[in-house]
């Protein structure tokens, strides 16, 4: 008999099996798919590494910093700050037509951008910066306000709002349209006030991390193993039954497959339809370079772009919106290697996301699958090179993933990135010993992510013990 | 343990949870948090440590007794005075 079986490993699922085993709970993670990670996980191709959901380690913070996200999480899951061997951004921006905001790691940049491009707006950012500041997280009372109505309330001019939204819905927003108020304040703080980072190695190297980890203190991890089931009455959990009919017991269930796919789990049809699943999914186009990026007069480490002043944020009605996107170059970190000497990733890699719809891509058969997938990947770079230097005749290896691809590494509903559009912060469900952990409690990204399984594991599998 | 042992038993707690700090000039009369910054997850963590390591059951209403060095060993000593120190 298990004390807590853990559903995914993800990020969220991975942690919360960290602390439980620290403290000598009988732990078990079971996952669907052959690998770790979740959204984000890494896989090879062509004898090359790529990462699935990475970008970019938000909430980057100094080695020495004791606050924050990331110096919670270290010392809750006992790594040092060099077992992630974060290297911070070099510097990012913001791109509008006509019109761009540098930012870097920490206020300041962001802060003087604003002052020279919307002087009028210095004051009103510094008020919205108060009320973020007076903002707490955890209110579900208001964490639904609509940002838009918050933010445009403070800051006067409509596209200062659109460019501060932008990315923050970008990186971490499920919901179409608008952004949750406390989304909004979390995003914030962990992209405008932290910042950007990335180990060397990739996403590979937390997660290797974190497994180590797991294992040594004698957490079990199933791979392959999906499960079909949550066994329950009334009123509590019992255990899973596996894809293969497999029956595993346990005392405490902690799921991170999402909300409604975990209440799937347990037989319930859900009947709401307003508060109903994410669909906001992405394709990625990833170009192998003959250069580094830096060469090609590209020094930016993500460029989030919008080509009108207004700035949509919804599921596309065709396969792919390229009116916005994300380009991201996983070069442009300052990499140091042990000695502190400078380093870099020995070929140019340039990532361009965009919003995309999830059903086209899921039903089109096998051939025109890709057949679309080297059309839209031509289209996307077409769409990023209008806001950064040509890139095209230097690609010499290209690869895309789908909505299809997401739904295979996360088993999330439309293959929604971020998840539901309605978190449940506290993690309960109608089950008392069933909580959910990762995207759909609230936290997104990879720090946010290994902060919910933390703090579930926390209130509910350790502290009633 | 004796009070030094304690002290030490802590300053080894305190070392795994957030082993990025130096803990050689750790001042025993001022508030773990004012020196180390750690928050109440953290305090959670250093009972947990105890009971897990010691077996040493601390009531929720006493977590304000762990609030500096000096308090947390006055605090454990009845507790401790018959375990031995395993390191």
């Amino acid at each position: 008999m298990y004390d807590t079986i853990i559903i995914g490993a993800g990020m969220s699922g991975l942690a919360a099996g960290i602390r439980l085993a620290h403290f000598d709970r009988r732990v078990c993670i079971l996952e669907r798919h052959y690998t770790i990670g979740g959204l984000n996980s890494f896989y090879r191709l062509n004898g090359r590494d790529y990462d699935v959901g990475l970008h970019a380690v938000t909430n980057y913070m100094p080695k020495g910093t004791r606050r924050g996200p990331l110096a919670k999480l270290l010392r809750q899951l006992r790594f040092r700050w060099e077992d992630f061997s974060l290297a911070p951004q070099i510097g990012s921006s913001i791109a509008f037509p006509g019109i761009q905001l540098r930012l870097g790691n920490g206020l300041e940049l962001l802060e003087s951008e604003i002052e020279k491009h919307f002087p009028s707006q210095k004051d009103n950012f510094q008020q919205l910066l108060s009320q973020i500041a007076d903002y707490d997280e955890l209110e579900q009372q208001t964490f639904e306000d609509s940002a838009r109505q918050v933010v445009s309330s403070t800051i006067s001019d409509p596209l200062l709002v659109e460019m501060l939204l932008c990315p923050l819905m970008w990186y971490g927003n499920a919901r179409e349209s608008d952004m949750d108020f406390g989304q909004f304040c979390i995003m914030f703080r962990s992209i405008f006030m932290e910042g950007f980072s990335r180990p060397f190695a990739g996403v590979r190297l937390i997660l290797k991390n974190l497994v180590r980890r797991f294992r040594e203190l004698g957490g079990e991890l199933k791979l392959s193993h999906g499960v079909d089931r949550i066994v329950h009455d009334k009123k509590q959990v019992n255990g899973v039954i596996l894809d293969n009919g497999e029956q595993i017991p346990g005392r405490h269930i902690l799921s991170s497959a999402g909300w409604f796919e975990t209440l799937r789990m347990c037989g319930d049809v859900v009947s709401s339809s307003t508060r109903g699943p994410g669909k906001l999914s992405f394709t990625e186009s990833i170009a192998i370079l003959d250069k580094q990026p830096r060469q090609l007069g590209h020094d930016r480490t993500i460029v989030f772009f919008n080509d009108s002043d207004k700035f949509h944020w919804e599921q596309p009605e065709t396969m792919c919106d390229l009116r916005t996107g994300v380009i991201c170059s996983p070069n442009n970190y300052w990499y140091e290697d042990a000695n502190g000497k400078q380093q870099q990733l020995s070929e140019g890699v340039i990532r361009v996301t965009a919003l995309a719809n999830f059903d086209a891509w899921q039903n089109l058969p096998e051939e025109q699958y890709r057949l679309e997938k080297l059309r839209w990947h031509e289209r996307t770079v077409a769409s990023a090179v209008r806001f950064m230097p040509d890139f095209r005749r230097h690609v010499i290896d290209t690869d895309m993933f789908t909505p299809k691809t997401i739904r295979r590494f996360t088993w999330h509903d439309n293959g929604a990135v971020y998840g539901a559009p309605n978190k449940h912060l506290d993690g309960t469900t109608p089950w008392k010993n069933l909580y959910v952990c990762g995207t759909d409690q609230g936290y997104v990204g990879i720090i946010g992510s290994i902060l919910s399984g933390i703090s579930i594991a926390n209130r509910y599998c350790l502290q009633t013990a | 343990m004796t009070l030094a042992e304690i002290r030490e038993e802590i300053i080894d707690i305190l070392h795994d949870i957030a082993p990025d700090e130096d803990l050689s000039e750790l001042k025993d009369d001022v508030t773990f948090r004012d020196q180390l910054e750690l928050d109440s997850m953290d305090f959670l963590d250093i009972v947990m440590e105890l009971r897990k390591r010691h077996r040493v059951q601390i009531p929720e209403e006493d977590y304000g007794e762990l609030a500096s060095m000096q308090r947390t060993v006055t605090y454990l000593e009845p507790l401790l005075k018959d375990v031995a120190r395993v390191s």
